[in-house]
């Protein structure tokens, strides 16, 4: 019993780094109702910067702040060059903007810091620590403290407010939030920017793990089920379906895995996610979508 | 016909023009609005009464002319400034937050009336959450005036559609405009909803002190609760004046019904 808890614990807490990047997802997604395909690639942009600058001889505190600077000017820079051109256009073109943004964002990085792959060390130890007899990474711990208070600020931010009200009406209909006197730019800039500094927060915790590297972009794939299985619009849902997706991938690998030969971990979340689509295709959170027929 | 005498001048536009492409949308169009006034802009379709508006509320910039409003001149207007100007207003083609409730979507045209920081509503403690109840108290007069109560709570992508142009009304009613903008609130509807939907509009011109101006297809509705009618047709105006005169107005009677040529004369003579 003791090893199954020492599963399900590090699935969990694996889980909340998936929920970190699926916050980014979802702030967009809530302002926009578009799925933001760059978003890894904000990761990516984030670590590397954070990671250059400390390769320059920054001290950590200097290279965060300065990286969290450059996220919120790249934040300003997309409202205003291009979200601001397609207010009233088809989502769909806000879409495949974002698909530029990642072609951008991938292409800036690698010019200015280079391609090869960086450690990244924050001096958290990655000592396990005893509890009751299960075994807990102390780097885990503290990225799932990280985004505890990320979460926290976050939803006291745009639920607790009418910032909350204001985002969901943007992204229903940017015609009718004008006539009303709702700043879209404003909130988008806003919302960006609040994307950014959760994807440098992101991109810190996994390129520790991983080295910040090419391969962070795809740290977003990861992101899909459990934005599909937490709901697109809510903040809550990132966080409990970053839970369900790390405990369970752990758990399947673990006792599934001996039996249909191992590996599973890496496709089962999706299996998941697609189960959860023809059960409840708004996830566990999400807005349930009004259609008069 | 109402026949009141009409207050000072609240908008004024002078040769706005406007085209898109070779479509000319609107020429030289003079218009202004008289305070306290219900103003109808009625044409025949494509006739460029939707563009006046989009004008007005800042959706287009004109090509040339200008816009006084408010104790300013400007060459064009933009939406968000035009709300905090107070011009409110509603569409041809319904445009509420769907997924949201009746009680969220009104509230939002509150969004220029609440002003506390960003920082203080993160909190909702103090000010942020004495100015949300203020507002609410507000809203919430807005209903009962529409008679919406019993939908309060309800996501307006559910709502028949005259009950969802009534929310919009709402919604633009909240935000306390001084001009009113309303696309053809009465389309699509049926007579009762349409009575129904009169009677709001007067009561908040008469009580609520708003003035309004209005696109509509409906002559009878015009005909009884415009003070003043302006016709449109082929992006100019053609005729400006108390219902009746416009009426009775031949270039009016041309645009909807069309001139009979010589040829025509000839045609129906030979039939007959």
């Amino acid at each position: 019993m003791g090893f199954f808890f020492e599963v399900l614990v590090g699935g969990l807490l694996a889980g909340v780094m998936y929920s970190l990047v699926a916050l980014g997802f979802v702030l967009i997604y809530k302002a926009s109702g578009v799925f933001n395909f760059a978003q890894g690639a904000m990761v990516f942009f984030a670590a590397t910067t954070f990671a250059g600058l400390v390769g320059l001889g920054w001290r950590g505190w200097m290279a965060f702040i300065a990286s969290l600077v450059v996220m919120v000017l790249f934040a300003l820079a997309t409202e205003r060059f291009v979200l601001r051109p397609l207010v009233n256009q088809p989502q769909i073109s806000l879409f495949m903007a974002t698909i530029g943004l990642t072609f951008v964002l991938e292409g800036v990085a690698q010019g200015i810091w280079g391609s090869e792959v960086r450690g990244l060390d924050l001096g958290i130890p990655d000592a396990p620590l005893e509890v009751k007899g299960i075994l807990i990474s102390k780097f885990d711990l503290v990225a799932a403290a990280t985004a505890a208070v990320l979460v926290t600020v976050l939803a006291l931010f745009f639920q607790k407010t009418r910032v909350g009200r204001a985002l969901r009406a943007v992204a229903d209909d940017h015609q009718a939030a004008l006539s009303v006197g709702i700043p879209l730019e404003r909130i988008w800039a806003l919302v960006w920017g609040a994307a950014g500094a959760v994807a440098l927060v992101a991109g810190l915790l996994w390129g520790s793990r991983l080295g910040v590297q090419f391969a962070l972009t795809q740290v977003a794939l990861k992101a899909l089920p459990v934005l599909i299985l937490g709901g697109f619009t809510s903040i809550a849902g990132a966080i409990v379906g970053g839970l369900l997706v790390g405990a369970s991938e752990k758990v399947a690998e673990v006792y599934l895995g001996p039996l249909i030969g191992g590996g599973i971990e890496n496709w089962f979340p999706y299996v998941l996610a697609l189960l959860f689509l023809l059960v409840r295709p708004d996830g566990l959170f999400g807005e349930k979508r009004i259609e008069r027929v | 016909m109402r026949g009141e005498v009409p207050g000072p001048v609240l908008l004024e536009l002078r040769g706005i023009s406007l085209s898109f492409g070779g479509v000319h949308a609107l020429r030289e169009v003079e218009f202004r609005i008289h305070q306290g006034e219900v103003c109808a802009i009625i044409g025949p379709n494509g006739a460029g009464k939707s563009s006046l508006l989009n004008v007005i509320n800042g959706v287009y910039a004109p090509d040339a002319g200008t816009i006084h409003f408010g104790g300013e001149t400007r060459r064009s207007m933009r939406p968000h400034r035009a709300a905090e100007q107070g011009i409110a207003r509603t569409f041809q083609n319904i445009a509420l937050f769907k997924g949201m409730s009746v009680l969220d979507n009104v509230m939002t045209g509150r969004a220029l009336k609440m002003k506390r920081g960003v920082a203080w509503q993160a909190l909702y403690w103090g000010p942020a959450e004495r100015e949300e109840l203020q507002n609410r108290e507000a809203v919430e007069r807005i209903i009962d005036f529409l008679q919406i109560e019993h939908v309060r709570k309800t996501p307006v992508g559910r709502l028949p559609y005259g009950l969802q142009k009534r929310v919009e009304l709402a919604r633009a009613l909240a935000a306390e405009p001084k001009l009113l903008l309303l696309d053809e609130p009465m389309a699509g509807m049926n007579i009762e909803e349409k009575q129904d939907m009169c009677r709001f509009i007067l009561d908040a011109n008469d009580e609520l002190g708003v003035t309004v101006a209005l696109i509509e297809h409906d002559m009878a509705v015009v005909m009884d609760i415009a003070d003043r009618v302006v016709v449109l047709d082929y992006g100019r105006k053609i005729a400006d004046g108390a219902p009746e005169a416009v009426r009775a107005d031949p270039a009016v009677i041309a645009a909807y019904l069309g001139v009979a040529t010589d040829a025509d004369r000839r045609a129906i003579a030979e039939a007959s």
